[in-house]
Order: structure tokens, then C-alpha cells, then sequence
């Protein structure tokens, strides 16, 4: 137990001291808030985002999209209006139906800050792109495992995608899948997590030990059975190598690639949007939101890890 | 008569064939091993005495020569699963326990579950890690992953047990304890056993038969018979008998030596 207070209280002692130095700089030079604002202020600043400007009318642009699809007039009421008043708007939206040709939907709002929505809807991005980038790694990794010549004929290829500045394409996957939709920036994070994890598993299926693999051999194990029990647990270690650089790289390609656009409720686009008004707090406290997240799926990959393979030397 | 469990004529492993480095690993090997005998292979390094170990097990294809097991072909005999393995490593899998470990070559002959269980509980009770069952590898001694290994070896009752230096990496004391397991074991299994080891002690303790190997080619220098009496214990190593075995088996080591110089 002591072991771990030690562990911990380390990096914690070190992180305030940067804090407070900071805050000391800040204030001891008289730097300009726009430039430098001070770690006290983003906190602040960070609170009043997230819990005191909640938007009553807040509600997934996901869900208004569907229901304009089916031919609906949605009106978003705010959360928490008195029932008089949903009524009312009913009736008058009513009066201006055209007949026959559409129906109404009064959609509660959910009472959320739009930072709040901006970081589930940037979160949603890096998640979605960090399951198809390294799904598809693991996939193309087992598959060529076993053929040589197949894996050394895509290796150039991959490492060619993996030394391209990925990022550059997401104007790009914006005019494809449109600035607003989210799968525009999954496949940046997609095309980012793929080579790692790929990279990754394909060395934990290959460096099996050779004692190993010849036990697999003298009880006449076929090939799947060698991958299924020998060279899947064998490359666990790595895959959930893979995925840790992935899952950092996931938070990275969604914000930045927000930065190219995105529909308003986007955490890259609000760092954006604030910092072209010169509220730079609000763009430091968004930056830390981002920061979170990144941390949040490293330790997700973990917590996995510890589940995948409790037996593993480092959990020891 | 019975047919010999494993029949090797004019046997020859070239390495690297028609280079300018190839080895003569093995050379005119003519070995035949009947049922439930105990055979060690001794003699110094890069003798080949493992790479014949590899070749009965279908590990490796010998350049010329025939081999055959339980009359047929050496492969035929992997695939039928006729042979349990040892190697020095115990090369357990480090994300399965111990119990787990042992029922790997079961999983693979698709025996019913209980029935895994069952061997399983068994063999780990032969090698005294009955307590240990869900233990990881990591948690054992290197005595105990090795017990493992002749466990797992073991629980598929192969015909054939090859050993290639399981306790060549153990202290003296386990090594000595871990032979009589094995002698127990044998015992209670009747087994056929190859066992490549470089200790004399070791050779002429287990074996009913010691084959000294020379090196430079690899060949039979001389194959002495253990007539040691059956079971053996702790008192046969000081038995007048033994030492006189020991003294011949080494004399028989000097003498391949002496010859290549």
C-alpha cells in the first residue's frame, strides 16, 4: 500500500509544483491573460464551463437529423419547461402544419453545456475511429500472420501511410463525408491507430519462442490451433501495446481534426472558435477537457489489459 | 519377438548440405530401442545427441538414413501422437496455470473436458504439485515448471517419452530428487524413454541402456548396457555396481575424445 502512496504521490507533488510556478510566473511578469492565462483562471473557468451554463435547449444533432429525415417538424423545447407551455407551442405549431404532409415532435432538451456536448460528440470520434483503426490492425495483422509474403508485400505500404502526416487529409475526409459528420473525422483516427496496432500484432504473432511453437508441433497442433492458443495469448502483451499509442492518437486525430471543421458542438472546434474571440481560458479549460479524455481511454486500454491477461509479469 | 519401438538405420544429418560450413552433425547412426526401455544419450556438446533426440520426434529431417517408430514413419508418429516431449526449457505458457498447462495436449486431442480434469489432477499428483494447480508458471520454482512439463508430457499416455535435458538447468539436489520421480514414474507408466543428458551420474542411474555418442561427426561410439537392479533408489548410487558403470561410461566418453585427437 505504501508502495503504491509513493507511486502516486510523486508525479502529484510534481504536477502542483508546476502549478503553482506557473501561477507564480503569470503573476510575478504580469503576463497578458490572452497570452497566458493563469492555471487558477482555467480552473475557474473550466467549473463555470462544465456545471454553471448548462444549455436547456442542448440536444444531438444526431437526433434532429433522423426525425427531419422522417418528414417531422421537431421543435426542442427547454429541459424542464412547464407543461402549459410544451402545450402551447404543440398548438401553434400545429396551425402552421402543412396537412397531411408532416408530423410534430416537441423534443425536450437535455440540459447539457455545450462543452459537455462537444466533448461526448469529440469522444464519440476518437472512440469510433479507435475501434475501427485498430480492429482493422488486428484483423489484417492475423490474416497475414501466417503468409510471409503477403505481409512483407503490405508492409511498405503501411509504413509508407504511417509516415504520411495523416492529419493533411482531413479537409479532405470532411468534403467526402461532410464537415458535420462525424465519420469524416473517425477515418483520420481510423488511418492513425491502424499501423500501430497492426505494427504491434503482427510482431507478438510472429515472436512466438521456438520451444513453444515446436511443443505445438510435436502434438500435431494445425495452424489455428497454434494461433488460437499460442499465438494470440503470445501477442496479447503487444497488441495492448499497440493499443495504448493508438488511444493516444485517437483523442489527437479527432480534435485536430476538428480544427479543419466540424459541426459547432465539437471540442476542436469550440478550442477554435474561443481562441479566434481571445477567450483563451476557455480554450486552455477545453484543452484540459481533451487532455482528460486522452488520459481516460489510456487507462480504458489498461484497465482491459489487467482483465485480458491478469497472469502478466507487469501485474505482478 | 516384439517389434522395437524405435528403429534407426544408417542414419546421417548433414546441416547446410553442399556449403562450404556444412556440419556432419550425425554420422552411420544405427540405433533400435524396444518397449520400455530407458535410453540415455550422453556425450559432449555438439555431439548431436539432441539433434537425434529432434529427429526421432519429428522435429527435424534427417539428410539420409531410415527411422522408423512403432513401425512407421517418424512423421506418421508425430501425427498419431506418439510422443511426449521434455525439453531443458519446461516451455509452460505463461497465460495458462499450471492445471491448464497440462491439459494443453488434451485440448488439442479433444479429450472430453471431465476426462481433462481428470488426467489432469492425476499427473499433476505423479509429479507432487497436486496443491498447485491454479497456480501461473511464474509462481513455481524451475524444479516445479520442470515437473510441469514431464506432467504435460505424460498425460496423454504417449508411447514415447523424449527428454532432451530437462534438468540440465536445476541444482544438484532437485535434479537428484526429480530423477527418482522420473524412475517412479516410468515405472508406473511403461513407457519407452529417450533421454539426452550430458551428466554420467544422471545416464547411468535412469537408463537400462547408455548410448555414448562422439562428436565431429556425431556417431555411436559405444552402447553399454545398465544392469543395474529395477527399482532403483538412492542406495543404487552407492553401490559398488554403479560405480563401476559410471567409471566404463566415462572411460567410453575419454576414449570417443582421445580418438578425435
Amino acid at each position: 500500500m505504501s508502495d503504491r502512496v509513493q507511486k502516486y504521490s510523486a508525479p502529484v507533488v510534481i504536477l502542483v509544483i508546476i502549478l503553482i510556478l506557473w501561477e507564480g510566473v503569470v503573476a510575478a511578469f504580469e503576463i497578458e491573460q490572452f497570452l497566458l492565462p493563469r492555471p487558477t483562471v482555467i480552473l475557474a473557468n473550466l467549473v463555470n464551463l462544465v456545471l454553471l451554463t448548462p444549455d436547456p435547449t442542448a440536444i444531438s444533432m444526431a437526433e434532429v437529423d433522423a426525425r427531419l429525415k422522417a418528414n417531422t417538424l421537431v421543435i426542442v423545447v427547454p429541459a424542464g419547461a412547464p407543461d402549459q407551455f410544451k402545450s402551447a407551442v404543440a398548438a401553434a405549431a400545429m396551425l402552421r402544419l402543412p396537412v397531411g404532409s408532416s408530423t410534430l415532435l416537441l423534443l425536450p432538451g437535455k440540459n447539457l453545456s455545450p462543452i459537455l456536448q462537444a466533448s461526448w460528440f469529440t469522444l464519440r470520434e476518437a472512440l469510433g475511429g479507435l475501434a475501427i483503426g485498430s480492429g482493422l490492425g488486428i484483423l489484417v495483422a492475423m490474416s497475414t500472420a501466417r503468409w510471409a509474403v503477403t505481409r512483407e508485400a503490405l508492409m511498405p505500404f503501411a509504413i509508407a501511410v504511417n509516415s504520411m502526416p495523416i492529419i493533411a487529409f482531413a479537409p479532405i475526409t470532411n468534403n467526402w463525408f461532410g464537415i458535420d459528420n462525424p465519420f469524416s473525422k473517425m477515418v483520420i483516427v481510423a488511418l492513425m491507430t491502424f499501423f500501430p496496432t497492426m505494427i504491434n500484432t503482427v510482431r507478438g504473432l510472429t515472436l512466438v519462442d521456438q520451444r513453444s511453437l515446436e511443443l505445438m508441433r510435436s502434438y500435431a497442433a494445425n495452424e489455428f490451433e497454434i494461433l488460437r492458443k499460442l499465438r494470440i495469448p503470445n501477442a496479447l502483451p503487444f497488441i495492448f501495446n499497440g493499443l495504448k499509442v493508438s488511444a493516444a492518437l485517437s483523442m489527437i486525430g479527432a480534435v485536430v481534426g476538428e480544427y479543419f471543421g466540424g459541426p459547432r458542438i465539437a471540442l476542436g472546434v469550440f478550442i477554435t472558435q474561443e481562441a479566434a474571440l481571445f477567450r483563451f481560458s476557455s480554450a486552455w479549460a477545453a484543452i484540459i477537457i481533451a487532455c482528460g479524455l486522452g488520459i481516460a481511454l489510456y487507462l480504458l486500454i489498461i484497465f482491459a489489459e489487467r482483465l485480458a491477461m491478469p497472469w502478466h509479469s507487469s501485474f505482478r | 519377438m516384439e517389434h522395437p519401438v524405435i528403429l534407426i538405420n544408417n542414419l546421417n544429418k548433414i546441416f547446410g548440405e553442399g556449403t562450404a560450413n556444412a556440419v556432419h552433425a550425425l554420422k552411420d547412426i544405427s540405433l533400435t530401442v524396444q518397449s520400455n526401455e530407458f535410453i540415455s544419450l550422453i556425450g559432449p556438446s555438439g555431439c548431436g545427441k539432441s539433434t537425434l533426440l529432434r529427429i526421432i520426434g519429428d522435429l527435424t529431417q534427417p539428410t539420409a538414413g531410415d527411422i522408423t517408430v512403432n513401425n512407421k514413419t517418424a512423421h506418421q508418429a508425430r501425427l498419431d501422437r506418439d510422443y511426449g516431449m521434455v525439453f531443458q526449457a519446461a516451455t509452460l505458457y505463461d497465460w495458462r496455470t499450471v492445471a491448464k498447462n497440462v491439459q494443453l495436449p488434451l485440448e488439442l486431442m479433444k479429450y472430453p473436458r471431465a476426462e481433462r480434469e481428470a488426467r489432469t489432477e492425476k499427473m499433476l499428483k505423479l509429479v507432487e504439485l497436486g496443491d498447485f494447480a491454479k497456480h501461473y508458471p511464474w509462481q513455481l520454482s524451475g524444479g516445479m515448471q520442470q515437473r510441469v512439463a514431464i506432467a504435460r508430457a505424460l498425460s496423454f499416455e504417449p508411447s514415447i517419452l523424449l527428454m532432451d535435458e530437462p534438468f540440465g538447468a536445476l541444482d544438484e539436489m532437485t535434479r537428484e530428487r526429480l530423477n527418482l520421480e522420473v524412475l517412479s514414474i516410468w515405472d508406473k507408466t511403461k513407457t519407452t524413454v529417450v533421454f539426452v543428458t550430458h551428466s554420467i551420474t544422471e545416464a547411468v542411474f535412469l537408463s537400462t541402456r547408455v548410448v555414448v555418442m562422439s562428436a565431429r561427426p556425431g556417431q555411436i561410439a559405444e552402447d553399454i548396457a545398465i544392469n543395474l537392479p529395477q527399482p532403483r533408489n538412492a542406495d543404487t548410487r552407492e553401490q559398488v555396481r554403479f560405480f563401476e558403470l559410471e567409471t566404463e561410461v566415462r572411460e567410453a566418453l575419454r576414449k570417443s575424445e582421445s580418438q578425435k585427437l
